[in-house]
């Protein structure tokens, strides 16, 4: 037990933390943009599992991080553009619209590994970015990330526009901008960041495993949800997520406390805890999930 | 369009829509479509132990449709399938196996599906207490739980209900076992029948009964109905608790039909796709038959062609008829 506790003060368990942590924080910023334009983004954890994914294959078949950072970006943006082509050119309903693409993407890894490497578990192993936090070029794009999306929607032209689409969509309409174009905008760099955090759930590890995201989408807007839609402090849900996460892989390792079966779904319970008992001031942009 | 007309719009567009993604996978894959599809409908539609094989499919398909299309009917959306499914399949297994020998078989197989629809609905009970009362996201909270439940359930197999180093349960006495509709040897269950009684049986509680009618009220217009003191919440709540004890049934479906015990992973998937099958019927009731079938020929037939196709193309269509759906729903909306 003393051996566990002196385990999570020492630097190793707080960089296992922010590790950890980074996949939340980058859905999070991204759910943030496209709710805060008006779009239900339930679409997170396919925009994780594809960037892991792409990731991945990508560094895999090409040697090179930074060609799979950048294809885990694309590949945020290419489920983002089927969001928003559904959300805001079709007028789907958003919530059906984020479950078909979290299924969708799930069925398509596996068929894609299958195809090109035989069987659908996981992707070949190469030389990914380290476990390392300050050596993971992933940590510092997600640092200055959080600052520029809070900077962004909280202090620019494009975030105010941004945030009154999600509000007053007819009042951006009346002033002469397109509101199915700032939500695009939203959407698709939404689905960026979210794609840049599905690559830190395979480059560390060194390849792709089916089913990576492991639900972290959903948490991920737990966070957006808890935060008010506020950028920087859905950063911080992220990083008391990624918290409990490491706190019971550490009690796994440790041997202390509960079976490993349950430590497990700490991130899980404490999210329907939280979502069940944290008090809501802020009211949802007024216009999420309105289309037009 | 009248509601028939948009039903069976959907249906072609989303039908139209697979066999051209479907049409594409199989290209990629290295497959001649027209190979691949003769495939998989002459191994499911065109024999006999392929078309039971579909039917052992379809029939869990009615239950967590049904437990989709019921909350869809009130403005919730039910994701929770899975996790309903599994302490439902777990909690009958138990109970069936410890049901005192010598019980009349029909009882047996009453209390152990009674048990089963009772744990799923406490499991859609809580998620549509915690939207209703907490404001909190059912997507979210039912996902959490589906999480949460699989690994209770793991634990508690571990701890002391698996048997020796298996993952399997112990196996529940002939009396609660469902016989088998002998299909040439293939696995579909006396369950199948059930399916379509329950099919019926929520057809008629959506058109013809007082709860039935305030849920089509609610899903029309929350603050409509409860302007006109319809008992919203609690018809909401109920609805969730409802659904749950159909995707419950379905687990019974594979405890007593099919595998006589619960395993780990059981039923894995089946809840997730009972929304494709809801939403491909529009949430009909007696519509998800039908598209549970159609479902169930993918699925098999997936399996038939899967060294030709990664079997895991069946997934993808699933979400790309959900996708369709989920256009004409938004369109219906406004």
């Amino acid at each position: 037990m003393s051996g566990f506790v002196a385990s999570l003060i020492t630097l190793g368990f707080l960089a296992q933390v922010l590790r950890i942590a980074i996949p939340y924080v980058l859905a999070a910023l991204g759910g943030t943009l496209s709710e805060r334009a008006g779009v239900i983004d339930l679409a997170l954890e396919a925009k994780l599992l594809m960037g892991a994914f792409a990731a991945a294959v990508l560094g895999y078949e090409t040697g090179s991080i930074a060609i799979g950072i950048a294809g885990a970006a694309a590949a945020g943006v290419a489920v983002a553009a089927i969001q928003a082509f559904w959300s805001v050119r079709l007028g789907a309903d958003q919530v059906v619209t984020g479950i078909a693409l979290n299924l969708g993407a799930f069925g398509f890894t596996r068929y894609l590994l299958g195809v090109r490497y035989g069987q659908g578990a996981n992707s070949p192993r190469f030389d990914g970015v380290g476990t390392g936090v300050l050596t993971n070029p992933i940590s510092w794009i997600a640092a200055a990330l959080v600052a520029l999306v809070v900077v962004g929607l909280g202090q620019t032209r494009l975030g105010l526009r941004v945030r009154a689409v999600g509000e007053r969509p007819d009042a951006v309409a009346a002033a002469g901008v397109s509101v199915a174009r700032v939500r695009w905008l939203a959407v698709l760099i939404g689905g960026a960041l979210a794609g840049v955090g599905g690559a830190q759930l395979s480059l560390p590890v060194d390849g792709f495993v089916a089913e990576a995201s492991g639900g972290r989408g959903y948490v991920a807007l737990a966070a957006v949800i808890m935060s008010g839609w506020r950028p920087g402090r859905a950063a911080l849900w992220c990083l008391a997520f990624g918290l409990a996460d490491a706190v019971q892989y550490r009690m796994q390792t440790h041997g202390v406390g509960l079976p490993a079966e349950l430590t497990r779904l700490l991130p899980y319970v404490l999210a329907l805890v939280l979502l069940a008992a944290w008090p809501r001031r802020v009211a949802p942009p007024r216009a999420l999930g309105q289309p037009d | 369009m009248t509601g028939r007309a948009r039903t069976i719009h959907l249906a072609v567009v989303a039908l139209l829509a697979t066999m051209a993604v479907g049409s594409v996978l199989m290209i990629v894959a290295g497959a001649s479509p027209l190979h691949a599809w003769g495939q998989l409908l002459r191994q499911t539609l065109g024999e006999r132990q392929g078309f039971g094989q579909v039917l052992f499919r379809a029939t869990p398909l009615v239950f967590t449709g049904l437990a989709v299309a019921v909350p869809l009917r009130a403005g919730l959306f039910n994701i929770g399938g899975e996790g309903q499914l599994t302490a439902a399949a777990l909690a009958c297994a138990v109970v069936a196996a410890a049901l005192p020998p010598g019980l009349p078989a029909p009882l047996a197989v009453l209390i152990a599906t009674a048990v089963a629809f009772l744990a799923g609905a406490v499991v859609g009970a809580a998620t549509g207490a915690m939207r209703i009362y907490r404001g909190a996201h059912e997507v979210i909270v039912a996902i959490g739980l589906n999480a949460i439940i699989a690994g209770v359930a793991l634990w508690l197999g571990n701890r002391s209900l698996f048997v020796g180093e298996s993952t399997r349960t112990a196996t529940i006495p002939a009396a609660a076992q469902l016989p088998e509709l002998g299909l040439a040897g293939s696995s579909a269950s006396v369950s199948a029948l059930g399916a379509l009684g329950v099919a019926a049986l929520v057809a008629w509680l959506l058109a013809r009964t007082r709860v039935g009618f305030t849920w089509r009220m609610t899903g029309q217009g929350l603050d409509a109905a409860r302007a006109a003191g319809l008992p919203v919440d609690r018809a909401r709540v109920w609805a969730m608790t409802v659904a749950g004890g159909l995707a419950g049934l379905a687990g019974a479906h594979f405890v007593l039909g099919h595998k006589h015990a619960y395993e780990d992973g059981l039923g894995r998937g089946v809840g997730f796709l009972g929304i494709a099958v809801a939403l491909l019927a529009q949430g009909q009731a007696m519509a998800i038959i039908g598209a549970a079938l159609v479902f169930g020929v993918l699925g098999q037939g997936g399996l038939a062609i899967s060294s030709d196709v990664p079997k895991e193309m069946v997934d993808v269509l699933q979400a790309v008829v959900v996708l369709v759906a989920a256009a004409s729903l938004g369109r219906r909306k406004r």
